[in-house]
């Protein structure tokens, strides 16, 4: 467990946009997230690292509610996002996903145009009053994508016919469009080589500017290269949470420099 | 000998083969497998194929070349104007081929020796008496010439009988003995096999669609035969339907192509929003405990026989339109049978089809797709009409465009269910009848086959036919198309 009174107090200089305390969940009997408390902050990139089965995507899903949708999953403890607890009765799950926008591991465009994917979401939430204004979004969350450029001539084909790199960026700004407070990514990379990669992280890079990103990622490499803040998850428990840099040169925890340094995973 | 102990003996020589081969081969070897290019088993499998295979091929051929054979060989030797006037050759030799039986029957229950069967001295008048005595069925009295041809046919079967023993015998022992030669360790029965079920494969293949092309051809063939006696301009131009067996009939097929046309249209009508919703509710919405009761229980609803619903129709469903619609309700409806209720009846029939098929494509549609709409805000109502439905669209289509063939190719239900009369009208709740109600209907009185009113039957169920193998097509043509789209 990290030592919470100085990281308090570390985090006490900046914007918190989220605030999780004693968070579990369970699928069924089993215990996936083990009493996590973190603080993320806002306009910054916070990395979730640990091996595969610690329960880093049960954890994200749990802070835009897209854990409601499975049945099993149970979820305690207290999820706060500018304050407001996301778990709250008056709270509606479905709006809640429009603040807080997810991308997801294989891509997953929908089976409509470049165009209608990016209006999905600005439609359904009524965004816009006319086609001009819609077409404005739609360009902008295509710029802030990096893919204005790739398919301005193509708006109207679908979605589907894209490369996988250029697929995870329509799906980043299909997640875009709806101006999010936050974007959960989960393993966005995983899918794509190498040269996709790195126009996604160089995205992810820009997107911090106007939301807080929380990315699960994992490659070690990766966290260092986009994140400041790191929490390393092991066996559902939270081990270690802090800015990246330190998480990655001097960990307080062994759990987390075996992994850093390859020796759990 | 009858053809089952021939059959019997062969397969005990296939056995024995099986047992001898693999002991041959495992001698061979000194008792060590290992030195065997295949295991045991196949060089049993060996001997054995080789002596089936060729005896049953050469015994399924017999069978089929000797009666055509015989008949041939018989009816050249009728004598000259045997066959009278207005009957045919044909129904001359099925007289020979009773008489024959007859004969037969006599000899295996002790009435008459098999010396005496064959003897010329046979009296026609006491043969025919006798037979009808037995029980046999002898149409007229059994002339001499008849009564001639009946004991070579008798004859020569006797001898073709015998010869074809003696040759399926003696294939299946040389192709046994060939295989126990064959058996070294060297020799690669493991390939053999590979390749004689490669064979077996190949020929059910090719038995299926061979079928399929003798039934289409036939068809076919049945159809340009009515279209020669009856003009192709008046079936597909006239617009009455009215067959007469003394002949100047109307034979027009619109009626009927407008009755199963309307009968589908609101037979999917009905099928295809309550499938879908139903296969949307299973697939999204219902609980697992839920799916796993209601699913069955609808597939059990696609069980039932045509027939039953066509009952249902009759007793059920079209008495109660009657009370709203007929002669004490609004008027517009003159009895329980009518468009309305066979159609009403099918789209019941058709909802399981429809929804089990769209249940399946539904649940194909990757969860990622939720997730994703799901993840931007989307509630599920709006997750499933703007992502899965479009997703999972081609594969609707395709279900839809089966539903329909299946509505145009129904035919019970329409002939309890629609009526019998031929006639184009708006009115859902007249009784009009479809094209396949009209094939039955054409075929099952006592006319004469030549006729076209018999004949039009086939000509109908070539339009069926095309039209469904329209339907299918463009059914593969759209899924296709939306494929190509979405993947
Ligand atoms: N839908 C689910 N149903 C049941 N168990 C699940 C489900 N999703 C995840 N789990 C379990 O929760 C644990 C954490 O999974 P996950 O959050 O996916 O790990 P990670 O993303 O870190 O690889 C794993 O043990 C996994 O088996
Ligand atoms: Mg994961």
């Amino acid at each position: 467990m990290y030592d919470a009174p100085t990281q308090a107090s570390k985090l006490d200089q900046t914007d918190i946009k989220i605030t999780a305390n004693n968070v579990q969940v369970y699928y069924g009997d089993t215990h996936a997230i083990k009493d996590v408390s973190v603080d993320i902050v806002d306009r910054a990139v916070t990395a979730f690292i640990g091996p595969s089965g610690c329960g880093k995507s049960t954890f994200l899903r749990c802070l835009n509610r897209m854990n409601d949708t499975i049945d099993i999953c149970r979820v305690e403890g207290q999820i706060k996002i500018d304050g407001e607890d996301i778990y709250d009765r008056r709270i509606d799950p479905v709006q809640l996903r429009a603040k807080v926008g997810m991308v997801f591991q294989k891509p997953n465009p929908f089976p409509k145009s470049i165009y209608d994917n990016v209006a999905y979401g600005p439609k359904i939430h009524g965004m816009t009053r006319n086609k001009a204004e819609l077409d404005e979004v739609v360009e902008t969350a295509l710029r802030g994508a990096a893919l204005w450029d790739e398919v301005k001539d193509r708006l109207h084909t679908p979605g589907t016919g894209l490369s996988g790199g250029q697929q995870q960026r329509l799906c980043i700004a299909r997640a875009v469009a709806t101006k999010p407070e936050v974007l959960l990514m989960d393993e966005p990379c995983s899918a794509l080589d190498p040269i996709a990669t790195a126009q996604v992280e160089d995205l992810i890079e820009s997107l911090k500017e106007q939301f807080s990103v929380v990315i699960v990622t994992h490659s070690m490499q990766q966290a260092a290269r986009i994140s400041q803040k790191t929490a390393f998850f092991h066996l559902g428990n939270l081990v270690e949470y802090d800015d990246t840099n330190t998480i990655f040169t001097n960990p307080s925890d062994p759990r987390t420099e075996s992994y850093i340094t390859g020796r759990i995973g | 000998m009858p053809v089952i102990w021939l059959v019997l003996i062969v397969l005990a020589l296939g056995a024995g083969g099986y047992v001898l081969g693999r002991s041959r081969a495992l001698g061979s070897a000194g008792g060590d497998s290992r030195k065997l290019h295949s295991l045991p088993n196949y060089y049993g499998s060996n001997v054995a194929i080789k002596t089936l295979v060729p005896s049953f091929l050469v015994l399924a051929i017999w069978l089929i070349a000797q009666p055509i054979f015989v008949s041939s060989q018989i009816s050249g030797q009728l004598p000259d104007g045997i066959v009278p006037e207005g009957s045919s050759v044909g129904l001359v030799m099925a007289e020979v081929r009773r008489t024959a039986d007859g004969i037969g029957a006599l000899v295996a229950n002790g009435t008459m020796s098999a010396d005496m069967a064959a003897s010329a001295q046979v009296d026609p008048v006491d043969l025919t008496a006798r037979l009808q005595e037995a029980g046999q069925v002898v149409t007229s009295a059994i002339t001499q010439p008849i009564l001639q041809a009946a004991q070579s046919y008798r004859a020569m079967n006797a001898t073709g009988g015998m010869a074809m023993t003696a040759l399926v015998l003696l294939i299946a022992l040389g192709g046994l003995v060939y295989g126990l030669r064959e058996t070294a360790p060297q020799f690669r029965a493991r390939n053999v096999v590979e390749g004689s079920v490669r064979v077996l494969l190949i020929a059910a293949a090719s038995l299926a669609i061979l079928t399929t092309i003798g039934i289409v051809l036939s068809l076919l063939f049945n159809t340009v035969e009515f279209f020669r006696i009856y003009p192709a301009s008046d079936f597909f131009g006239s617009l009455t339907w009215s067959p007469s067996f003394q002949g100047n009939s109307q034979l027009g097929i619109w009626p009927l192509l407008w009755g199963t046309l309307y009968i589908s249209i609101i037979a999917l009508t009905v099928a295809v929003p309550i499938g879908l919703f139903a296969a949307i509710y299973l697939s999204e919405y219902a609980s697992k405990a839920v799916r796993s009761t209601a699913k069955p229980l609808l597939e059990i609803l696609a069980g039932i026989p045509t027939i039953v619903y066509g009952l249902f129709a009759l007793l059920t469903v079209g008495p109660m339109l009657m009370r709203v619609f007929g002669d004490e309700g609004i008027g517009w409806m003159q009895s329980g049978t009518a468009v309305m209720t066979a159609g009403l009846v099918m789209g019941i029939m058709l909802i399981p089809f429809v929804s089990s098929l769209s249940d399946d494509i539904i649940n194909a549609v990757p969860q990622a797709m939720r997730d994703g709409s799901l993840g931007l805000g989307a509630t599920k109502s709006e997750t499933i009409r703007q992502v899965v439905l479009p997703a999972a669209l081609p594969g609707i289509v395709g279900a839809i465009l089966l539903a329909a063939s299946r509505a145009i190719g129904e035919t019970m239900i329409v002939v309890l269910g629609a009526g019998a009369a031929a006639r184009l009208s708006m009115n859902p709740f007249d009784a009009m009848t479809t094209v396949t109600a009209k094939i039955v209907s054409q075929l099952t009185g006592d006319s004469d086959f030549a006729s076209p009113e018999a004949l039009v039957a086939f000509a109908l169920g070539m339009t069926l036919f095309v039209i469904t193998l329209g339907l299918n097509v463009f059914a593969l043509y759209i899924v296709r198309k939306y494929r190509e789209q979405y993947e």
